[in-house]
C-alpha cells in the first residue's frame, strides 16, 4: 500500500461571498522511499495541497490517507499523534528565536513527552547529522539562512518521522546553499529511508533529488510521473515552461540552425538530443573512431537529471557523405534525437 | 500658602521626617507590588482571551472579542480619579475600609489590568504565524502552543508591558493617596501640600522619580536580556 494516498482530493475555501478552488480533484499516490517533488507557480495550490498531507488544512472532499490513516477521520487528539510522525520544514525556517538551537531541536521531543536525558541526546544526535556540531546553543538569529535550515530539518526529523514535507525550503536560499540543503535531503532519504514530499517552483530542485513530479496549475495536477519522462516529454503548456526554463535556457530556434548552416560550410550541422540514460555512455567519441569524421560541438547544453544526461548539442560533422550518413545513423542507433539542417 | 520664599519654601529641611519617606515608600511599593502581581496574572488571561477571540474566525468569537474590548476600553477610559471613587462601596464590601495602601489595590488592580491586557495581546500578535503553524505541525495542543510558543517568543514585548504598566502604576497610586491611599502620594499631599510644606512634597517627588526610573531600567535591562533576535 502507497504510504501517501489522495483521490479525487479537494480543498475549497469559503471567504466573505466567494469560494475559492485552492485544490481541484487531485489524484497522486506516493510510494515509501520517494522524493516526490509538486512543482508549480505560485498561486498553483501546491501549498495548500501540502498542507493538507499532515492535516493542517482539512480536505472539502476525497479520500485522503497517509500511512495508513484517513485524516478526515481523526479526532484531534489523534490528529496531534499523527503529526508527530510527519516532520515539516519550511521556506523561512520558522523556528523560534528565543530558543537557542539544540532548545529547538529539542521543541518536538518535549511534545512528545520524551524524557529531558534522551531529549538532549537525540538532539545532539540530530545536530551531528545536519552537519552543526558545536552550533547548539547559538541562538537563530546568529546562523546563516542555510544553517538556520538545517536547523529546522533536525527539528523535522527529531521523532523519528516517516515522511517530511518541505515547503519550498530553497527558496529563501542562494543557489549555493540550495544545492548544500538538497545534498542534505537527499542523504536523509536515502540513509534514513524518510520519504520525502516537497512543494517548489523551481525546476531545478525537482531535477537535483526528486525521484517523481507532479505539475501543478489552478489547483490541479495537470501532468506527473517520473522526473526523467516529464522532462523529457512534456506534454503540457505549464510543464514544458518549466521543462525550458531549467533544460534549454537557450531554445533552439529554426533559424538558429540556419544561421549556422550558413556559417559552417565545411560539413553538415546536425542537432543532437540526448534523453538519459544512452547518454551516459561516450557516444561522440565512439562515433569518432568508428567512422571516418570529424564532429565539433559548435553549442550545447547538457545538464544531469538525476544521474542521466538530457539536452542538446548542434554539431558539425565534416568527412565523406557516406561517413556522415553511417555516423548520423549510428547515433540514432544509440536513441540520440538527430535532426540535420538542411536535410528535407 | 505661606510668605518663607522660594528658597525657604522648598529646601525647610527642618520638618523632613526620614521615618515618614520610610513608611510611604514601603506604601508606595507595596501598592504598586501587590497590584501588578495581580495585573500581571489577569492581564496575561485577558490578553490572551482577546487574542484567541480576535483569531477564531467563528461568528460568536468576533461577538465576545466585541463585548470584552468594550468593557476593557470602559475601565482603561475612566480617570483613575473618578474610578477609585466609583469604587469605595465595592471596596468598603472587599476589605471593610478605604483608607489606606491596602483598599487602593483593588482600584489600581481593575483600572490597570485592561491596559496590560491590551499590551499582551499586540505582544501576541506579534509572534510569528509560521512559528505558530510549525508547532501546529508538531501536534502541540493548544496549551502547549500558549506555554512554549506565544509566552516565549513575545518576552520582550510582555516585560516591556509590564514596564510600562508599572510606572503608570505609581502615577495612580500617588492619585489614591490623595483620597486617603497612603504612600508617597499622601505624604506628598497632606503633609506637603495641606500643611504648607512643599520641602516634603519636592522629597516625595524625587523619591518616585528615583522609583521610576529604577523601574525602566530593570525593564530595558530584562527585555535586552531575553530579546535573542
Amino acid at each position: 500500500m502507497s504510504l501517501i494516498s489522495l483521490k479525487k482530493v479537494t480543498k475549497r475555501f469559503e471567504v466573505k461571498n466567494d469560494t475559492i478552488l485552492a485544490v481541484d480533484q487531485v489524484d497522486f499516490t506516493v510510494e515509501e522511499g520517494e522524493i516526490f517533488g509538486i512543482v508549480g507557480y505560485s498561486g498553483a495550490g501546491k501549498s495548500t495541497l501540502l498542507r493538507l498531507l499532515n492535516g493542517l488544512e482539512e480536505t472539502t472532499e476525497g479520500r485522503l490517507t497517509v500511512n495508513q490513516q484517513e485524516i478526515a477521520h481523526l479526532k484531534a487528539k489523534e490528529l496531534r499523534q499523527f503529526r508527530k510522525d510527519i516532520g515539516m520544514i519550511f521556506q523561512h525556517f520558522n523556528l523560534l528565536w528565543s530558543r537557542t538551537v539544540l532548545e529547538n531541536i529539542m521543541l518536538p521531543l518535549e511534545l512528545a513527552k520524551v524524557p529531558a536525558d534522551k531529549r538532549c541526546e537525540r538532539a545532539e544526535e540530530l545536530l551531528h547529522l545536519v552537519g552543526l556540531d558545536g552550533r547548539g546553543s547559538a541562538y537563530p538569529g546568529q546562523l546563516s539562512g542555510g544553517q538556520k535550515q538545517r536547523v529546522g530539518i533536525a527539528r523535522a526529523l527529531a521523532n523519528h518521522p516517516k515522511i517530511l514535507l518541505c515547503d519550498e525550503a530553497t527558496s529563501a536560499l542562494d543557489p549555493q546553499t540550495t544545492d548544500e540543503v538538497l545534498q542534505l535531503l537527499k542523504q536523509i532519504n536515502q540513509d534514513l529511508g524518510v520519504t520525502i514530499v516537497l512543494i517548489t517552483h523551481e525546476m531545478h530542485v525537482i531535477r537535483k533529488i526528486c525521484h517523481k513530479v507532479a505539475v501543478m496549475e489552478e489547483g490541479k495536477i495537470v501532468e506527473q510521473g517520473n522526473v526523467m519522462e516529464v522532462f523529457s516529454h512534456p506534454k503540457e503548456e505549464v510543464t514544458k515552461r518549466f521543462v525550458q526554463q531549467e533544460t534549454f535556457p537557450e531554445v533552439v530556434e529554426e533559424n538558429t540552425l540556419d544561421y549556422f548552416s550558413k556559417n559552417y560550410t565545411q560539413g553538415k550541422i546536425a542537432q543532437l538530443t540526448f534523453r538519459g540514460e544512452k547518454s551516459k555512455h561516450p557516444i561522440l567519441s565512439q562515433v569518432i573512431k568508428e567512422f571516418d569524421v570529424d564532429i565539433s560541438v559548435i553549442q550545447g547544453q547538457i545538464q544531469e537529471i538525476n544521474h542521466s544526461s538530457f539536452g542538446t548539442l548542434i554539431v558539425e560533422l565534416t568527412g565523406e557523405e557516406e561517413e556522415i550518413r553511417a555516423a548520423l545513423n549510428k547515433f540514432i542507433l544509440e536513441g540520440v534525437g538527430v535532426e540535420v539542417v538542411g536535410d528535407e | 500658602m505661606n510668605n518663607k520664599g522660594i528658597k525657604a519654601t522648598y529646601f525647610d529641611f527642618s520638618n523632613l521626617d526620614a521615618e515618614k519617606f520610610k513608611t510611604a515608600t514601603q506604601e508606595t511599593l507595596m501598592m504598586t507590588i501587590v497590584s501588578m502581581v495581580f495585573v500581571i496574572v489577569l492581564g496575561l488571561l485577558l490578553g490572551l482571551i482577546l487574542y484567541s477571540l480576535a483569531k477564531s474566525n467563528k461568528k460568536s468569537s468576533s461577538f465576545f472579542y466585541s463585548v470584552v474590548s468594550i468593557l476593557s476600553n470602559i475601565f482603561r477610559s475612566i480617570p483613575f480619579i473618578i474610578l477609585i471613587l466609583l469604587l469605595i462601596p465595592f471596596t468598603k464590601a472587599l476589605l471593610g475600609t478605604f483608607l489606606g495602601a491596602k483598599a487602593a489595590i483593588p482600584a489600581l488592580v481593575i483600572s490597570a489590568t485592561p491596559f496590560y491586557a491590551r499590551l499582551v495581546e499586540i505582544a501576541f500578535r506579534e509572534v510569528d504565524e509560521g512559528v505558530l503553524e510549525a508547532a501546529d505541525g508538531m501536534g502541540a495542543s493548544k496549551l502547549e502552543i500558549v506555554w512554549k510558543i506565544l509566552l516565549a517568543e513575545s518576552r520582550p514585548a510582555l516585560i516591556s508591558g509590564i514596564t510600562v504598566t508599572t510606572i503608570t502604576m505609581i502615577g495612580f497610586t500617588a492619585m489614591a493617596g490623595a483620597v486617603g491611599g497612603g504612600g508617597l502620594g499622601q505624604l506628598a499631599y497632606y503633609q506637603g501640600y495641606m500643611q504648607g510644606d512643599l520641602t516634603t512634597t519636592l522629597f516625595a517627588t524625587i523619591l518616585i522619580l528615583v522609583i521610576v526610573f529604577i523601574i525602566q531600567w530593570i525593564g530595558d535591562l530584562l527585555v535586552t536580556r531575553v530579546d535573542k533576535r
